[in-house]
Formats: structure tokens, sequence, C-alpha cells
């Protein structure tokens, strides 16, 4: 008789934006991303306080996002007070960059992906202060985010359809935008 | 049932760790009185405390590592340790320190203690000292032993044992090894981070990753192929007109196999490297683990293949258990 095999981690492969949506997010105006994805973060923030905390000294840093399957960076500034983030269409200057495709970085948030393993087989590269960008994961990891919730909840009373929305662009890209499509 | 002891470096990876069905959970505290003092990980005295709350509340236990050596004229900060350790309600402390087991010994007479890997006790004679002296319950036995040497350990001494099965392998001496002082002037035995992070950079040099710790390259990792991270152990030297690892391959424990064995050989626990992975890491490789202990003991196969897309390099061994070298 033959055991069944360990799950493993490439039970879930990491889905690859598709074109449209990818050129969608290159052409939509950066000044109302930039304002949408800035409250967002602090309203995060305001709810975890522990993220800061976590982050020890390196929560005054610049951190680059780069999602290389759209092409677009995003810059979390920890050196503003409050945060700001901004678009940009190629690395800006930050203490730390992490590049990988959108649904990697947005899947790491959401518990789906462990960063080490994506590290080990080169779907995430990290440049600049190692340090910096290893307390970001892990006080990250610790807060158990879900930006999808995060979102549907900025919408107040479509907070529903919207995150029926958001549901089934889950469904239909395979990214994991939510906790729940972590687990699914 | 062979006791699952599973890894946490954050409150949120010892709740994934209870709910995948860990037995313990070993944690430590934000500073250098532990091993895996790395930036973004470990306990507050709060999280500590609540974290108990919740093990208990599933019937888990938490075990809190204080398995760094403390430095003259420092003693306090672990001596607090133990103390907040034992009044936060962990059900045992793990510690390498002789100094520091002393002192546990008699100021916390009804606290449990483990002696860490870090204290390298691989013979009977000093683990009976250990106990005999100290009253110390369990030996976590460092990873350079046999399955053989281990049954044979077991049959000489009282105290229980547990053994790394699964995560980043040390071949070194634990707690005697210079490698990362060398290089970056801290260590895990005094700072609690091998190879810190702080120290380590990565370039992209002729179509390579340069794998850098301390300025010198480690590691030069060709495209498509595994990332490492560059302890100087595992890294990949030129001796003479030979490229290669000269000390130890960049691959990970995997001991899953070798499960009916160690439970011939007396082991009570199976310890989990990974304090420094995420929680989706710990949550994955504990459900798995704990399917093959229960497996184990219902007298069924223990799941057969790994979980190597996790391990570093990508690749597993069973380490010093199958040695044939001797």
């Amino acid at each position: 008789m033959t055991a069944p095999a360990f799950q493993t981690a490439a039970d879930k492969a990491i889905p690859q934006i598709p074109a449209a949506l990818a050129l969608g997010l290159r052409l939509a105006p950066s000044l109302p991303a930039e304002h949408l994805l800035t409250h967002l973060a602090r309203r995060i923030l305001a709810k975890h306080s522990g993220l800061l905390s976590r982050l020890g000294p390196y929560r005054h840093c610049r951190f680059a996002l780069s999602a290389s399957d759209v092409p677009l960076s995003f810059c979390l500034d920890l050196s503003q007070n409050p945060l700001a983030i901004t678009v940009h269409a190629s690395p800006p200057e930050a203490d730390a960059r992490i590049t990988g495709k959108l649904a990697a970085l947005i899947g790491l948030v959401h518990g789906v992906w462990d960063g080490d393993a994506l590290f080990f087989s080169r779907d995430l590269t990290v440049e600049g202060d190692t340090s910096a960008a290893l307390a970001l994961r892990n006080a990250i990891d610790d807060a158990e985010l879900d930006l999808g919730a995060e979102v549907a909840a900025l919408t107040g009373p479509l907070a529903g359809p919207t995150a029926r929305l958001i549901s089934l662009a889950e469904t239909l890209t395979g990214v994991p935008f939510t906790r729940s499509g972590a687990v699914r | 049932m062979m006791e699952l002891v599973c890894p946490a470096g954050t409150p949120a990876s010892l709740r994934a760790a209870v709910d995948a069905g860990a037995h313990s959970i070993y944690c430590g505290f934000a500073d250098d009185t532990n091993a895996r003092n790395f930036p973004g990980l470990n306990f507050s005295r709060e999280e500590l405390a609540s974290g108990i709350a919740y093990a208990k509340s599933k019937g888990a236990k938490v075990l809190v590592a204080i398995n760094t050596f403390p430095t003259a004229g420092n003693e306090d900060l672990w001596h607090r340790a133990v103390a907040d350790a034992e009044k936060a309600g962990a059900h045992a402390v793990i510690l390498a320190d002789l100094g520091l087991i002393a002192h546990a010994a008699e100021r916390h007479p009804g606290l449990r203690r483990h002696l860490s890997v870090q204290a390298a006790a691989a013979n009977p004679d000093i683990i009976n000292f250990y106990a005999e002296t100290f009253d110390v319950k369990r030996v976590v036995l460092p990873r350079v032993l046999s399955v053989q040497e281990i049954a044979a350990i077991n049959r000489e001494i009282d105290v229980e044992t547990e053994v790394f099965v699964f995560g980043g392998l040390c071949v070194m001496a634990e707690g005697r090894c210079s490698l990362s002082s060398f290089i970056t002037g801290r260590s895990p035995n005094m700072n609690g981070v091998c190879s810190p992070a702080s120290h380590v950079t990565y370039a992209e040099e002729d179509q390579e990753l340069a794998a850098k710790l301390g300025g010198y390259t480690i590691h030069r990792a060709a495209k498509g192929t595994p990332a490492p991270y560059p302890t100087l152990c595992k890294g990949c030297f030129k001796v003479g007109s030979r490229t290669g690892y000269v000390f130890e391959d960049p691959a990970s424990l995997d001991a899953s196999e070798l499960l009916p064995a160690l439970s011939t050989a007396g082991v009570t626990a199976l310890k989990i490297e990974g304090r420094q992975r995420s929680r989706a890491y710990v949550a994955q490789v504990v459900r798995n683990f704990r399917a093959a202990v229960e497996a184990l003991e219902q007298g069924r196969p223990v799941p057969a293949g790994m979980l190597a897309q996790l391990t570093e390099g990508q690749s597993a061994t069973a380490g010093a258990y199958n040695k044939i070298w001797r």
C-alpha cells in the first residue's frame, strides 16, 4: 500500500496577472491610485499598531514592492508621517526592494506562500537592506491582514457588492486578493 | 504518540501551529536571549502570555527558548527571561548555558527545564550530568547523531530526548560554531543570529545571483537554480581546481521517513525547525507531520514524499541520522 504524499507548496502555483488586467493597472491614473493605496495603508496601520512595533528599527524605512508581471512598483514610504504610497513605472529608490509576481506579493500578505520558499525558488528577489525586508515580511505575516476585506470596507454601503466583485476577480485570475481566497 | 514540537516566530505562527495540530510550540523573546533573534520576529511578554493562553485553551504547551549564552555582567537579561517565562505560564524553558541552567534550577525549581541543542550534549555522560545535577527533564540532541547512536544514548539515560526532523540543518557542533562570528562578529551563541540578515546582500553579477555575507561572496547561483542564504558552512568555494560545497550542501533536513526508526530508538519528541519561517510554512509542515505521527501511532504507513518546495536549496537530506561513513 502506498501512503498518500505530503502536500507541497507547489500545490498552489503562482498565477500570472492576465495581460488585460496588467495593461489596465499600468494605464490607471497614478494619482487616484496613490491616494487610495495611501488611505488603505494608513487605515490598516491604525488597526494593526503591532505592525510598526514589530518593524522596530526599520519603522522609518522606504520599501519598494515591484510587481514583475504588471510591471509596476509601489513605494511604501514610512519615513513620512503619516506614511504614503506612491506608484512608479520603474523601481524607485528605497532601503529595500522586494520583486515578484503581483500574486506572490499579495499571497505573502495573506499567508498563501512562505516568503523563504519563494525566495529559494527565486520567485521573489530581495535587494538593498535584507534585514529591513525580513522585518517587513515578518511584521506583515504576523498581522494576518485581509486586503480584500479592507478594500471592500473602504466602499462603505457598497462593501457587500465590492466584496463579491473581489471574490469574482479572485476566481477569474487565481490571485488571492483576500485571506479567505488564500485557503480556498 | 510522539510529541510534535513546532516553531513560532510570531503570535500568528503560534496560533497557526496550534490549529495545525502541534502538541508543543517553542518560541522566544525579542532580544538576545534566544537563538532566533531575527528582525521582526519573536514575542513581547504580553504576546507570550496571550500565546500561552491560546495554546492551553487548545490543549497545547508552550516551551520558551532562552538558549543563547549570557554575557558577563549582563546576566540579568537572561535571568529576567526565565522568570518572565515562568510567570507567563510556560510549560518549560529551553536552556543552553550551564550557569543559566544552574540559576533556573535554584531560583525556579518548579519550572521544567529542557536542554537546548545549543548545549551540544551528544553522549550519555554529559546528559546524565545535566539530569542529575540540574534535574533537566529533556535533551534536544544535536543533529550529528545516527539513529543507532540515539538508540544507544537512550538506553543509558533517564531523561526524554527530542530530535530535529525537518527544516534548516546545522551540522556544526551547535553552540560551539564560530563561523558566523568569524565573518560578521555576531553568532547564534551570543547574539541569537547565524549569518545575520544585516550582513547579507544579494547582487546580480554576470547574470548570476551573488549572495554575500559581510561583503564576501559566499555563493553564486546561475539563472533558474535555487537561491541560497549565504551561511559560511553552506558556501560554495574554489579549492584548488575544484569548486563546490566544502563543508555542507545547502540542503534541509527531512527525517519524515525515519519516524518509525526514531520511535523505536526511544525518542520522545520530534522538533520542526523554522521560527524564522512564515505562518504558511508552519501550518503546512505541522499539518503534514501531525498526520505522519498519527499514522505511525495507528500502525499505518508514514506518508511519503516531502515538502521540498519549502526547503533551503529545495533539496532535503536525512542528515546524520542515516550516516554511513562510520
